[in-house]
């Protein structure tokens, strides 16, 4: 697809996504003025990647996401679910 | 049209399902053994669950005209404690001989834990042995990246696995060369919010080509779209696709890798 046919397919899906990611922020302003937990402090570092010269901000995006460690974790008792983000070393309850 | 889900839980879904993708144009369907939501209490749970997957399922779809075939394995969610799948994995050859079982599946890793990899390698071990295909699971999220190093270096330090009868799937942008570039196969999942949306599938054959790639809808017991294969087909026609590329991704490449097995058939 063309550039421009790209933006006229996907613009509006898009507008409304950007906008839900903008309202979501918003929301959890309102919800307090903690600190972040390790899931907004991804996220706000994903966002500015949307910002970022270049292609591929899915797969960076993804990269930042992820376990950056490259050893087996001793054991996965009681885990069973991710979390979206790596929380740096903590396994969050 | 028709098409082939190559991953999909139907054991979870209602017979309306079959009946909705039947219409749809999906003719076959493979499912891998996977955890249902909670954890078996007892290795003979999984007895009755691969049974079901190879005599009452089968036959489910064939009221609608579908193929269904599965895979066996115990997977990677219920896979900590090593004496009980290596129980389950006792009785596993007895289920692989079955006339719809393809191969192992879907194995892999979790949260990347030692005694899953373990599993992982005994398991690869065991279709190794039984001369069966392999269907992995990669983990979700922030695991998948690290889970899947960890595996393709476990398939690789064997030195005795053919790349090209081994599936590795819910592949994304960040995973996708990594599989592709070993002589793997790879799979896109389309599953909201966890893992590929048809829009993002597309964009990925668009980059990374069309050669051992297939997509799937790994439909299940949570929120999942088991009509997900054909609504990425009419994403790719949209965005001008040629039809022999659309039929390549979601019927010949699965036909291609699961032929292999000497079980799969279905009618081009």
């Amino acid at each position: 697809m063309s550039r421009q046919a790209v933006v006229d397919r996907y613009f509006m899906e898009h507008r409304a996504k950007l906008l839900d990611v903008a309202a979501f922020l918003d929301r959890v302003e309102r919800g307090g003025a903690e600190g972040d937990d390790f899931r907004m402090a991804a996220f706000r570092r994903a966002v500015a990647v949307l910002a970022e010269p270049g292609a591929s901000r899915a797969r960076r995006i993804l990269e930042l996401l992820s376990d950056p460690t490259d050893t087996p974790i001793d054991s996965a008792a009681g885990l069973k679910g991710a979390f979206g983000a790596y929380p740096g070393g903590e396994t969050p309850a | 049209m028709k098409y082939i889900d190559p991953h999909i839980h139907m054991i979870s879904r209602t017979t309306d399902d079959y009946q909705r993708m039947a219409q749809a144009g999906c003719v076959a369907v493979t499912e891998p053994a996977f955890w249902a939501g909670f954890d078996r209490s007892s290795p003979r749970g999984f007895f009755d669950y691969f049974t079901q997957l190879t005599e009452f399922e089968p036959a489910r779809a064939s009221a609608h005209g579908i193929r269904h075939y599965c895979w066996i394995c115990i997977n990677p969610k219920e896979a900590e404690d090593p004496v009980f799948a290596r129980e389950v994995m006792s009785f596993m050859p007895e289920f692989l001989e079955r006339p719809t079982a393809l191969g192992v599946g879907e194995i892999g890793l979790n949260k990347n834990s030692r005694n899953e990899l373990t599993i992982f390698e005994e398991q690869v071990a065991l279709a190794a042995d039984h001369d069966q295909l392999i269907l992995i699971h990669t983990p979700h999220l922030e695991d998948k990246l690290k889970g899947t190093r960890l595996i393709i270096d476990a398939l690789k330090s064997r030195g005795d696995i053919d790349p090209g009868r081994v599936l590795i799937d819910h592949v994304e942008e960040h995973t996708v060369e990594l599989v592709l570039d070993e002589g793997f196969w790879a799979g896109m999942t389309l599953y909201p919010d966890t893992k590929m949306t048809p829009q993002r599938a597309a964009d990925v054959i668009e980059t990374y080509g069309q050669e051992r790639i297939w997509i799937n809808s790994a439909g299940d017991w949570g929120t999942s779209d088991p009509l997900a294969v054909p609504k990425t087909r009419l994403e790719m026609q949209a965005r001008g696709h040629a039809a022999v590329t659309i039929d390549r991704i979601s019927f010949d490449n699965p036909n291609d890798f699961l032929r292999q097995s000497g079980k799969f058939l279905v009618d081009a």
